[in-house]
């Protein structure tokens, strides 16, 4: 029955009345998720707050086994990572197709850098016997719980590795599609919610970062 | 003759009656046919209508589930199997029933089908997160399925620990299956709430959203922030059986009450996933049925949310016995009791609209009146279990199970029927039969006292819960509850035949059989592929009874979106007639 009338955008899905509704839509869509993200995540600090209060000697001799020094190069490579999104997003808004695949490439080698950061980190620990749980066989400080750090690391650290390269992928769809030519000023949503979705990652790392790394 | 132009904030709309046609041609069902049109479908009313029929296929399963479990307990030791797979199927039944049966029943089967027409939405904002999140459904059930034939599961639906990570059952295909199954529930939130803020048609202002709206609402909201935390929890579950993350184990510096807090988090809020999108059809039903304006608006739409936030503020009153501290206990006794008020409002809110109506006894009212009783039982003994002392006696007793057996089945349950009735002619354009539907509302509210009220009194008396075996005082208590249970069985059967055989043999229903306001009732029977073939216009709230039916049939004369005719541009007069 649908006759679509020719000012009908290619962009524009059939339920909604118009462009605007649509990016509205899909923004606040995006920014219940990232609510979702957050108590997500809020599990996990939930119980690294209740370990901490626990054990507190223990938390400050393990965190001295973490690497701070890649630990802050990996949070500058996700700040600066985070700027290259927001770049993208100002070069799509302003019909600048080359500083928007540019910016995106960047950042999907910025995230790539903080993986394999992330990887030598983890086989770095692993060669020392320093498993999450019942695997863990490190000797090198002496406390009863010493796993439970390590577990929780492991989780926190995993959980948000696992939504950087779900970022990786994403960013990597909508480079894509920019290629195809597919943004505009005109529109511009899906750069927009990805660019969202990577500043939330990037923010839990910085919460990481600190609580993990740099117990005093 | 009365003029075309309504005002909203900013522009003069043009708007035009649209008289619903009583026997549509072209229907969501015809649009377009056969398997993999189903399957492949983004339509939020067959979506709806698949996680209906996977609602409905799991609640068999479930439903068969239970009646072992009664039959087995009709004497004190063995009837008919053993103790292990007696833990095995009471698990499975509690599984199935609250993760695959009643938070998805009304959010993601009637809420699916419902939402978009009462804010006259084509479609709701993210179609294809919406296809998705019932395939993400499926594969949550085919994990749990896995479970099921590799080894079970015994723990019990809650999977407390230390026994989940120390029993040699397949706990973690069920938690990856939960797990997975959370991100169902989490899209449909999201795809709600973004729909009801920004998908309503012209004129569909907060105070004009039926209260539906408000109750689905509400519920996504719980949604949206309760399940995050249930999966975080079951992946710690899950790795702590896979790698003795240590996390919920003692021996490795970790706290089982953790998991349990961790656990009620979710599920407590879980419940008012459950029940809160019952209360909207209530609202729903009671004034179609009365012919009445809803007593008490705004009372009904923002306990609603008062709800959801006070349930997040209550879990710990699952662990009084937990070792939990003493002042943690008060505290939580205190703000348990708090959510009996706005749900007593909401009861009391429907009972005056009840007041001077012109009720007319369907079936759909007839199980609203059900819900109300059961419900109100329900509700009344969970305060009872909110009491420290009480509790301490109470709990983990059959007075337990029958508390929330009266609040998720006769509350949700109930008023899911009562919706499924009232909206059964909108879905399909086929009437029920309502003499059967009558015998069988009956039979069930017979059955289910038979079955729940007994337990009950054995609670009290201390009977335990999850117990295989009992003691001879307790046979006649139990066996009036097996007894009870199969007069239940057979009215859900009976439900089952004749819905089933309305689709072949029913009259048709026309497009509004109860003369609703209603917004959905204002589309065909069944409706259109989308839903109206006009962008509707509302101007009058949902339960206004008092004005005449036309003035709830505009819509835009100029279709925007290039749907619609061109000849509408031209009309730009109501006539009434
Ligand atoms: C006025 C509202 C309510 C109050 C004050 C209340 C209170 C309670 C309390 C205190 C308990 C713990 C009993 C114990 O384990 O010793 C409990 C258990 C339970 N309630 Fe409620 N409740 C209310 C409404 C509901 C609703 C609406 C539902 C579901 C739709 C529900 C479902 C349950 C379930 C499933 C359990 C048992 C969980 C288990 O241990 O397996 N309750 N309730
Ligand atoms: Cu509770």
């Amino acid at each position: 029955m649908a006759n679509h009338s020719t000012t009908h955008p290619a962009h524009l899905h059939h339920h909604f009345v118009d462009s605007d509704q649509q990016f509205d839509a899909a923004k606040m869509g995006m920014w219940v998720f990232l609510v979702n993200e957050i108590l997500f995540f809020g599990g996990l600090f939930c119980a690294y707050i209740v370990f901490r209060a626990w054990y507190p000697d223990l938390f400050q001799e393990a965190s001295h086994e973490l690497n701070t020094l890649w630990g802050a190069v990996n949070t500058a490579v996700l700040i600066g990572s985070s700027l290259t999104v927001a770049m993208a997003i100002r070069s799509a808004q302003k019909d600048q197709q080359r500083g928007l695949r540019i910016n995106l490439l960047i950042t999907i080698a910025l995230a790539c850098v903080f993986m394999v950061i992330k990887a030598f980190e983890y086989s770095h620990k692993f060669e020392l016997g320093i498993f999450p749980g019942e695997w863990y066989t490190y000797t090198g400080f002496e406390h009863p719980k010493a796993s439970v750090f390590f577990s929780i690391y492991y989780m926190m650290t995993g959980v948000h590795a696992l939504h950087v390269l779900v970022g990786i992928g994403l960013i990597f769809w909508i480079y894509r599609r920019s290629v195809k030519g597919e943004f505009s000023s005109e529109y511009y949503t899906p750069v927009e919610i990805t660019g969202l979705y990577w500043h939330l990652v990037d923010l839990i790392w910085i919460f990481l970062f600190p609580l993990l790394y740099l117990i005093e | 003759m009365a003029t075309a132009e309504v005002s909203s904030n900013i522009k003069k709309l043009q708007v035009k009656r649209f008289k619903p046609a009583e026997d549509p041609k072209n229907t969501y069902l015809t649009d377009e046919k056969g398997l993999w049109a189903w399957l492949t479908t983004v339509d939020h009313k067959k979506i709806g209508l698949m996680y209906l029929g996977a609602v409905a296929f799991f609640f068999l399963l479930g439903g068969l589930l239970a009646l072992a479990l009664r039959t087995e307990l009709w004497t004190p030791a063995k009837t008919f199997i053993e103790a292990d797979t007696y833990n095995q199927i009471f698990t499975l039944h509690g599984a199935i029933m609250v993760f695959f049966v009643l938070v998805p029943s009304i959010p993601a089967a009637l809420g699916n089908f419902i939402l978009p027409m009462q804010v006259g939405a084509k479609d709701v904002a993210f179609p294809r997160l919406n296809l998705a999140s019932f395939y993400i459904y499926v594969i949550g059930a085919i994990f749990t399925f896995i479970a099921l034939f590799n080894n079970g599961l015994d723990t019990g639906w809650t999977f407390y620990t230390p026994y989940s990570t120390t029993t040699t059952t397949s706990v973690i295909w069920v938690t990856l299956g939960v797990f997975i199954l959370g991100f169902s529930s989490i899209l449909t939130g999201t795809n709600f709430i973004t729909t009801i803020h920004k998908l309503r048609a012209p004129g569909i202002t907060w105070s004009k959203l039926p209260l539906n709206i408000w109750a689905l609402y509400a519920t996504s909201i719980i949604q949206v922030l309760a399940t995050p935390v249930l999966a975080i929890t079951v992946l710690l579950l899950t790795m702590e059986r896979f790698m003795g993350l240590g996390i919920f184990d003692p021996a490795n510096g970790g706290d089982p009450v953790l998991f349990q807090h961790f656990f009620w988090f979710y599920s407590h809020p879980a419940v008012y996933i459950m029940i809160v999108p019952g209360f909207g059809i209530i609202s729903e039903v009671i004034t179609t049925f009365s012919k009445k304006h809803i007593f008490g608006y705004w009372a009904i739409a923002l306990s609603s949310l008062a709800i959801a936030f006070i349930g997040f503020l209550v879990w710990g009153h699952h662990m009084f016995t937990s070792g939990q501290s003493a002042v943690a206990t008060t505290v939580f006794s205190f703000l348990t009791f708090l959510v009996g008020i706005p749900t007593g409002i909401k009861i009391l809110n429907w009972v005056a609209t009840l007041y001077k109506g012109s009720i007319e006894m369907k079936t759909p009212m007839l199980y609203v009146f059900i819900f109300l009783f059961l419900f109100s039982i329900g509700g009344f003994t969970g305060i009872m279990l909110g009491s420290l002392s009480a509790d301490i006696h109470l709990h983990d007793t059959y007075y337990v199970v029958a508390h929330f057996h009266y609040v998720m089945m006769g509350g949700t349950l109930m008023a899911l029927l009562a919706g499924l009735h009232y909206w059964w002619p909108k879905m399909t354009g086929k009437m029920y039969s309502e003499v059967w539907g009558k015998i069988s509302a009956v039979l069930v509210f017979i059955g289910f006292n038979l079955t729940f009220l007994p337990q009950f009194v054995m609670g009290a008396q201390g009977m335990p819960r999850r117990y295989y075996n009992y003691i001879d005082q307790f046979t006649p208590f139990h066996q009036t509850s097996t007894i009870g249970s199969y007069v239940l069985g057979l009215g859900l059967f009976i439900t089952l035949f004749y819905l089933l055989h309305s689709l072949w043999r029913g009259k048709k229903a026309g497009s509004n059989p109860w003369n609703s306001r209603g917004l959905e009732w204002q589309a065909t029977s069944p409706p259109d592929f989308h839903n109206f073939d006009h962008t509707p216009v509302v101007i009058h709230g949902p339960y206004d009874y008092h004005k005449p039916m036309e003035e709830f049939q505009l819509g835009l004369a100029v279709s925007h979106n290039g749907h619609g005719e061109e000849t509408d541009v031209k009309e730009s007069k109501v006539t009434t007639n």
